[in-house]
């Protein structure tokens, strides 16, 4: 870079700034079309959810299953909602 | 066994034919046989670009609709005996390739044992381009250092994993491989384009090759001469990298530091 490139250049590193506004992106469009999820993610909350009907009466849609990342880890992580109270099985 | 790889982006005018040219031509020159196929129905340019378009007869379209045979549309390089093209359609009709005449294109180059059959995929990511894609074993997407085009590579890799063959069947998804082109390092050193790494990062694959912005690239196409073959352009040397690594060789990345600057141009700027 020469003394005298400040006379002809505008705003600094734009390059960042794309990356950054990319990595924002990318992520919730990934996130937003479930991709990157694991395929047995609709079967394993189905069968889930089976199980604990065994147990608890929930509603169809009580059991949420997801997968995030942690840092290099991928987290898969569930998420049950019991009713307000909870009541035995059948 | 055949190889179907299909090199694909998304955004178009990023390079994917420039790229389909010197990578056929890249595997034939070790020997392998090859087809390379425009999918670009309606705007047939491969042959251009491989230099064999005064000798199209027949074209891709033409097959799927039993008007010719395959052995009479595939053109015969004339530098490499196991290299062939299969040109795309001039016809308007964007219906005119189905998904069952591209198979059936695809199983009778099997039968042919040739080991690469080359998909140049359209821009977008519509029929042409899903059908360019859906029979790929492995994938060769095409991505500049862009805004548009990077996120554009996004969605054409997650098509890739889940609206292809491989994905639907479940046995084993597409190889993907990542190509970096029209790369200016001397940009990346002043902040003013993102550089190798940004990109992986960004899209968490490795690229499988870079190759740079260079003038030889519309003098091979000029010539009908893919670029490969001009072993003093970058473009040149570093496709032919790209082709050994997607090979499974290892080849250190070139081309991709700017040049040292001089005490004058470090002073002056240039
Ligand atoms: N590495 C490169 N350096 C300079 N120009 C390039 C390079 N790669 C491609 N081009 C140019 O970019 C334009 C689009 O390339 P093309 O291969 O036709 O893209 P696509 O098939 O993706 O539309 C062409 O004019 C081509 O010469
Ligand atoms: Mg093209």
């Amino acid at each position: 870079m020469g003394i005298f490139d400040f006379l002809r250049k505008g705003p600094q590193n734009t390059a960042s700034l794309a990356k950054n506004r990319l990595t924002i992106l990318i992520q919730e469009e990934r996130d937003r079309s479930g991709r990157g999820a694991p395929d047995y993610l609709p079967l394993l909350r189905r069968e889930l959810l089976e199980v604990i009907r065994k147990f608890v009466n929930v509603d169809a849609n009580a059991v949420d299953v997801k997968t995030h990342k942690d840092g290099d880890h991928d987290v898969l992580e569930l998420s049950i909602a019991l009713p307000d109270k909870a009541t035995g099985g059948a | 066994m055949t190889e179907n790889i299909v090199v694909t982006s998304g955004k178009g005018g990023v390079g994917k034919t420039t790229t389909s040219a010197s990578i056929a031509v890249g595997l034939a020159k070790r020997g392998k046989k090859v087809a390379v196929i425009d999918f670009d129905v309606g705007l047939r340019n491969l042959d251009l670009i491989m230099g064999c378009e005064r000798r199209v007869v027949y074209d891709f379209v033409n097959v799927i609709h039993n008007e010719c045979a395959l052995k009479q549309a595939l053109i015969k390089d004339k530098r490499f005996e196991n290299l062939y093209v299969l040109a795309a359609s001039q016809t308007r009709d964007k219906d005119a390739l189905t998904q069952d005449g591209v198979q059936r294109v695809l199983e009778e180059l099997a039968a042919e044992e040739f080991d690469f059959v080359i998909c140049d995929s359209p821009a977008g990511i519509e029929k042409g381009a899903f059908l360019a894609m859906y029979f790929a074993d492995r994938a060769i997407v095409v991505v500049n250092p862009e805004v548009s085009s990077v996120r554009d590579s996004d969605r054409i890799l997650g098509l890739l994993s889940s609206k292809t063959k491989r994905a639907e069947a479940g046995n084993g998804k597409v190889q993907e491989h990542l190509l970096l082109t029209r790369y200016n390092p001397a940009r990346v050193a002043t902040g003013d384009m993102m550089s190798i790494g940004d990109v992986e990062e960004i899209l968490g694959i490795k690229v499988v090759g870079v190759i740079p912005e260079s003038e030889g690239v519309l003098a091979a196409s000029n010539s009908g001469v893919p670029v490969i073959l001009d072993d003093t352009s970058n473009a040149g040397q570093a496709y032919e990298d790209a082709v050994a690594r997607i090979l499974g060789d290892e080849r250190e990345m070139r081309f991709t530091e700017a040049p040292k600057k001089g005490f004058f141009q470090r002073v002056f700027g240039g």
